[in-house]
């Protein structure tokens, strides 16, 4: 890395840094959100593109490859969207990291593209201007270059090149124009004299940094971005990790800071008040207005989606519309899926003999892949939805509306379209919480988010609810049963909020987050950008369900069927298979965990219904169809709600499921968190390795607490008041 | 008119020149980094439905804070 930034600063045609790792060359991509960078970066690398994690932290790490024209390969990392360098938020730490070369393992880029908005250069030309004095050699893409035309704002490339210092390069990403230009350009540009500062500090505030800078100069920094880095620390209070190891250095900046104070200038604004000072001079004799361009169209679409009464009013259709495409238009696609796993079944069980291969097969491998594979329709869609939301730029406006509303529990404006999304799955939700930018508040966000009544908890409450609550009206217009199940679905948000409240006041309690956010002009989303995000978070998902999911499935199986009985003479399939189940492992769990259920007013039959749906709580309905001997059981299915409502409690002889029963049930399940595939996402999301199983233990133990002692409250405060 | 009032106190369509900048450091450098620095024309586009956060108007630009952030901007 140091062989790549050594060239002191200014160093007439320095020599193509050495490449390494098989001669790429490696670009890192930046700019503001917004700025058409990601479509830009689609544009260069196609569908060359890998996403992962950088180590240790949740921040995208997202690289594409391209051939240039002399057919060299080009390695190109997209970084975060900052507007600036401050290293404030993690995605902000990531990228300054990587421009210093100083991110575990990411190689030190040899050519940085700062991608800036040629309708708001004043504002990108902040980040780019703070690239520039890294003294990488730096191509800046002018980009949006035909709506800045359309607003009335003519950028000159030619005079922007001659002030920056840097090859400028126009171009129009969602067209592909200009891409030739500027590949060249990355070409060319580690040939090319190194960037510098193009400004300078008052003397007596650059004399007063002096100390600072050569502090970090001796620590292996360019002089460049030591320079940078100096005026950076003036504003800043936090120790960023990549310096905490420099002796001196917070006593050096305090210094610093009085000297300049005592100078006459205010340290915390300092940089930024240089900065816009000269960049205010580079517009001034870049940037022509060549028309008055009056209420934009986003102007007016705000004036209604933002307005005192429609805005909300829009919100809560919209929301309503994700939610009824979701469960209206993924039912057929589910169908589909569980029709295609029926048949892979079939069709196995028809070529595998009986026996334990062709129950490890078709009732483990298929059924159980099968059974969380039918998610992945409505987790499309959702993720269809939030990238058209967050592409077009509504998303902002969401946060926005909404923000007054989740500040009542600690949470940010930004929390809540990952939480409605539990509604559907905790799968896509979880992984949406990235938009979130305090690491505090996402994790707040994640920890509640199970609570939300997902879509696998319907079957079980349409068996139950169908079983024991009588379809009387209420009030003359509402059925028992619906009201019931919307008193679950309350029961799950209201949960989801006051846990949240109680994580932000004390595990992860921290400062109120400002909410500085940029809400950006409203854009068509690129068809591409959209179906290349949905399948990287798709196959992140297929992903687990071919590992975790697979031996889960594995190994339950195994616990069903092992040991193995005979079952008694003259029993039909249905009667030997619920014998089998009785005396096999999880049979004897489910008698083993009946002493702590019992309270509940649980059985032990119930009990293998727990203790099988640990992994996947639909599982629930089709194992009590086991038990019960009904064979293949759906919530819809008549005889297994008769056997429920038949079933006596042999010690009694009274009806072993009664409605209050049944509530406790659900109760419990609204509260449970009983999904496997959340529970790899939690992992995954919280940072990954013992750290990340530390927080989805966390969150596994404190949703069972909140399940048994609710179902216990029900159950015995029931028979206290008299209910049956 | 060089009336000092609080950005919060501004109403919806007001504008104003911002004289001085105090309160939380993370705050105020995210601020500063996206251009609100002293000198700078703002405008109070308008209030959330909820009365906070508010919508302001900078270099051409859209940006939203709170309440409580926009008290320690004292434009005139």
């Amino acid at each position: 890395m140091d062989a790549v930034k050594a060239g002191p600063v200014p160093a007439p045609a320095a020599p193509p840094p050495a490449h390494r790792g098989g001669g790429a060359l490696h670009v890192a991509l930046i700019g503001n959100p917004n700025t058409g960078k990601s479509t830009l970066f689609n544009a260069l690398t196609g569908m060359r593109q890998r996403v992962g994690n950088y180590s240790g932290v949740t921040v995208e790490r997202v690289e594409g490859r391209y051939r240039d024209a002399a057919g060299n390969p080009v390695v190109v990392l997209d970084l975060p969207g900052t507007y600036s360098l401050s290293a404030a938020s993690p995605d902000e730490e990531i990228a300054l990291g990587v421009l210093l070369g100083r991110a575990p393992g990411v190689p030190a880029p040899d050519v940085v593209v700062v991608v800036v908005d040629a309708q708001n250069l004043e504002r990108n030309l902040f980040l780019a201007s703070q690239v520039l004095e890294l003294g990488v050699p730096t191509v800046i893409a002018l980009n949006q270059v035909d709506a800045a035309r359309a607003a009335g704002l003519q950028v000159d490339p030619i005079e922007l090149t001659l002030e920056l210092g840097a090859p400028v390069v126009a171009t129009v990403a969602t067209r592909g124009e200009g891409l030739d230009v500027l590949k060249h350009a990355v070409a060319q540009a580690p040939s090319l004299p190194r960037p510098e500062r193009l400004f300078s500090l008052p003397a007596d505030a650059a004399r007063a940094l002096h100390p600072v800078e050569a502090l970090l100069a001796a620590s292996g920094l360019a002089a460049g971005a030591a320079a940078m880095e100096s005026l950076r620390l003036l504003a800043v209070d936090h120790t960023d990790g990549h310096l905490a190891g420099i002796p001196g250095l917070a006593a050096a900046v305090a210094q610093a800071r009085a000297d300049v104070t005592g100078a006459g200038h205010a340290p915390r604004s300092l940089e930024a008040e240089v900065r816009y000072g000269w960049i205010a001079d580079v517009v001034e004799r870049t940037v022509t207005r060549v028309a008055e361009v009056g209420r934009t169209l986003t102007d007016r679409i705000d004036a209604v989606a933002l307005h005192r009464v429609w805005g909300p009013l829009l919100f809560v259709a919209l929301m309503g519309l994700v939610f009824q495409s979701i469960f209206t238009w993924a039912q057929p696609l589910m169908d589909a899926v569980e029709g295609l796993f029926n048949a892979l079944g079939g069709a196995v069980g028809a070529v595998v003999p009986p026996g334990d291969l062709h129950g490890l097969l078709v009732d483990g491998v298929i059924a159980g892949v099968g059974s969380v594979l039918v998610f992945l329709p409505q987790i499309v869609i959702l993720f269809l939805f939030i990238g058209f939301l967050e592409d077009t730029g509504y998303m902002a406006r969401a946060a926005f509306i909404m923000d007054r509303f989740m500040r009542s529990v600690g949470l940010h404006g930004r929390s809540f379209i990952p939480l409605l999304s539990g509604y559907a799955c905790a799968v896509p939700g979880i992984l949406s919480t990235r938009t979130i930018e305090s690491p505090k508040d996402r994790l707040a966000t994640i920890m509640v988010l199970p609570l939300m009544s997902c879509s696998a908890r319907i079957p079980i409450y349409t068996l139950l609810i169908g079983a024991f609550v009588p379809p009387v009206a209420l009030a003359g217009v509402f059925n028992l049963q619906g009201v019931t199940l919307l008193a679950m679905y309350l029961l799950g948000t209201l949960s989801a909020l006051g846990m949240a409240a109680v994580f932000k006041r004390t595990l992860l309690r921290g400062q109120a987050r400002p909410m500085i956010m940029e809400l950006p002009p409203y854009r068509i989303p690129s068809v591409k950008g959209l179906a290349l995000s949905v399948w990287h978070r798709a196959r992140l998902f297929l992903k687990k369900a071919g590992t975790v999911i697979l031996s889960l499935s594995i190994v339950l199986w195994g616990l069903a069927t092992y040991p193995k009985t005979s079952p008694t003479p003259g029993a039909t399939a249905d009667q030997a298979q619920e014998q089998q189940l009785a005396h096999s492992v999880l049979g004897r769990m489910g008698h083993a965990i009946e002493p702590a259920v019992r309270p509940l007013g649980y059985d032990w039959k119930i009990g293998v219904g727990i203790v099988a749906s640990f992994a996947a709580r639909e599982v629930f309905v089709s194992t009590m169809g086991t038990i019960y001997g009904v064979g293949a059981a759906d919530e819809q299915s008549g005889s297994l709600r008769q056997e429920l409502q038949h079933e006596r409690n042999p010690a009694t002889g009274r009806p072993a499921y009664t409605p209050l029963i049944a509530v406790g049930l659900m109760v419990f399940y609204v509260f449970a968190m009983m999904c496997m595939s959340t529970g790899a996402v939690t992992i995954r999301e919280t940072g990954g390795g013992w750290k990340g199983v530390r927080w989805a233990a966390f969150q596994f133990g404190y949703m069972l607490a909140l399940a048994y002692v609710s179902a216990f409250l029900v159950y015995q405060g029931g028979r206290l008041l008299g209910f049956t | 008119m060089s009336v000092r009032r609080a950005l919060s106190d501004l109403e919806a369509g007001a504008r104003g020149r911002v004289v001085e900048m105090s309160g939380d450091g993370e705050a105020l450098k995210r601020l500063m980094d996206m251009g609100l620095i002293r000198g700078t024309t703002v405008e109070v586009v308008r209030r959330a439905p909820l009365g906070d956060p508010i919508e302001v108007r900078l270099r051409g630009f859209m940006l939203t804070l709170r309440r409580t952030e926009a008290e320690h901007i004292t434009v005139e």
